[in-house]
């Protein structure tokens, strides 16, 4: 063979590629986890205030609660993957590097949720009546809590992967885990999504949100080859 | 010269059962050796062992120059492994599977294609998804991405299973091939009497152990 290990970087863009080209044939995010999403959004609505003045206030808790239930569904797809059909025997022997494994599914998950974070924020709009105040702040936290979602989940899917009952087992195991993202990015969101300036600015609650985001990559990159033998 | 596969009292457990229990086996560049013996013999463990995919224990094994009880994970390059599963991405077509294990391999993704060709897969199911395909296809198309690797150790379980006659000849073949050509090839199988008049050397193993060694089949 020619290759000596390769670089980190070119496996991560083959396989977040690998990732979207079957996302795209199979259409699972646009078919399923998208309005899996927007009905969750829809059911706090019916659920707690047809007059719209709890759900502005609460709208960045619910939207970030219902981006985080759907990225369950989008790590769970994107672990699934890798473990059918003599896929893990593959892909150790296929000389990627496992950093570059982790970083490219995570690129995946990330580049779905991003889409996800949109079509929420459409519906928060639309169906919330929430007028958005700081979209710098909107964008900055999407991307730090979204790098976090993907790195931890992709994390945990491997690690649930190499598990009997994963599927049920991936929840318990990641939504505790990612509670600081839940919390972090909800505080960083209210205040650009009801305009009341809130104690702690949402400079902070972001820099709480690329902690956890460099902790989960430095750590997948680490320990993904390591997991990776487990599945 | 030195055997490109060589075990020597190695031991392999599967939890606490020792499926290699002190195998001794050498193999040299250029030969197909046939493994031998009934279901739990061994086999199959042999072949992962040899491909780094699971610990040796005890004793030596050593392929491609590499010490698998050292650093299991460094053979993995030079061996392919073609097993009872597929190992392509179903939801993905047959030639976007071997573009990326092409590019996986460091190699360009036309490389992927020509493997088909030469593994025999009809150019109008490149577009179908893999998940579609009959067995027999499906061992094609991973029988093209074992070859896009040009792994120097081959190491194939069941290779047979599933192809029909064409497709047999076809693999017989590129196995022939790969020997001239200087490939270590280990096989396991039960289709003796195909794999017999393959092989250039026939090893049973039974109990995790090489227990007898059969004279030459084929002179490569």
């Amino acid at each position: 063979m020619s290759r000596d290990g390769g670089s980190m970087w070119r496996d991560a863009l083959l396989m977040a590629g690998k990732d979207l080209r079957v996302e795209r044939r199979s259409r699972v995010t646009l078919n399923q986890v998208a309005p899996f999403a927007l009905l969750v959004l829809m059911l706090f609505a019916f659920a707690l205030d047809p007059d719209r003045d709890v759900l502005a206030r609460a709208a960045a808790g619910l939207f970030w609660v219902a981006v985080l239930l759907s990225s369950l569904l989008a790590v769970q797809r994107s672990a699934g993957l890798e473990t059918a059909d003599g896929l893990p025997d593959a892909l150790r022997l296929s000389g990627l590097d496992p950093a570059g494994i982790f970083l490219g599914k995570a690129l995946a998950v990330a580049a779905q949720l991003i889409l996800l974070e949109l079509l929420l924020g459409a519906g928060v709009v639309v169906l919330y009546g929430v007028d958005i105040h700081g979209v710098a702040t909107l964008a900055a936290t999407g991307l730090a809590a979204t790098a976090g979602l993907a790195a931890a989940g992709t994390l945990y899917g491997v690690l649930a992967g190499g598990l009997r009952v994963r599927e049920t087992l991936l929840p318990l195991l990641l939504l505790p885990v990612v509670a600081p993202v839940l919390i972090a990015a909800t505080r960083a969101s209210e205040a650009a999504l009801t305009g009341v300036q809130l104690d702690v600015s949402p400079g902070d609650w972001l820099s709480l949100l690329a902690v956890f985001a460099v902790i989960y990559i430095a750590f997948g990159v680490a320990a993904y080859g390591s997991l990776l033998e487990e599945l | 010269m030195d055997p490109v596969v060589h075990f020597r009292a190695a031991v392999c457990l599967l939890g606490r059962f020792p499926a290699l229990a002190g195998i001794d086996l050498d193999v040299g560049a250029g030969e197909i050796v046939l493994l031998r013996g009934p279901n739990g013999a061994g086999k199959t463990t042999l072949l992962r062992a040899a491909a780094g995919l699971l610990a040796v224990v005890r004793g030596e094994a050593v392929v491609a120059g590499v010490d698998l009880t050292r650093d299991r994970r460094a053979v993995r390059r030079h061996v392919g492994l073609l097993g009872h599963d597929a190992g392509l991405y179903t939801e993905l077509t047959v030639a976007d599977n071997l573009r990326f294990w092409a590019r996986a391999a460091g190699r360009p993704a036309a490389a992927g294609i020509a493997a088909l060709d030469e593994a025999g897969v009809d150019a109008r199911l490149h577009a179908v998804a893999v998940g579609r395909l009959s067995a027999g296809q499906r061992r094609r198309a991973s029988l093209a991405a074992l070859l896009v690797r040009r792994p120097a150790v081959w190491l194939l379980d069941e290779p047979h299973a599933g192809l029909d006659a064409a497709g047999r000849d076809v693999l017989d073949g590129i196995l022939v091939d790969a020997a001239r050509g200087g490939a270590t090839i280990l096989l396991a199988s039960h289709e003796l009497e195909r794999a017999t008049g393959l092989a250039t050397r026939n090893v049973v193993v039974a109990g995790g152990q090489s227990v007898a060694v059969a004279g030459a089949a084929r002179v490569a």
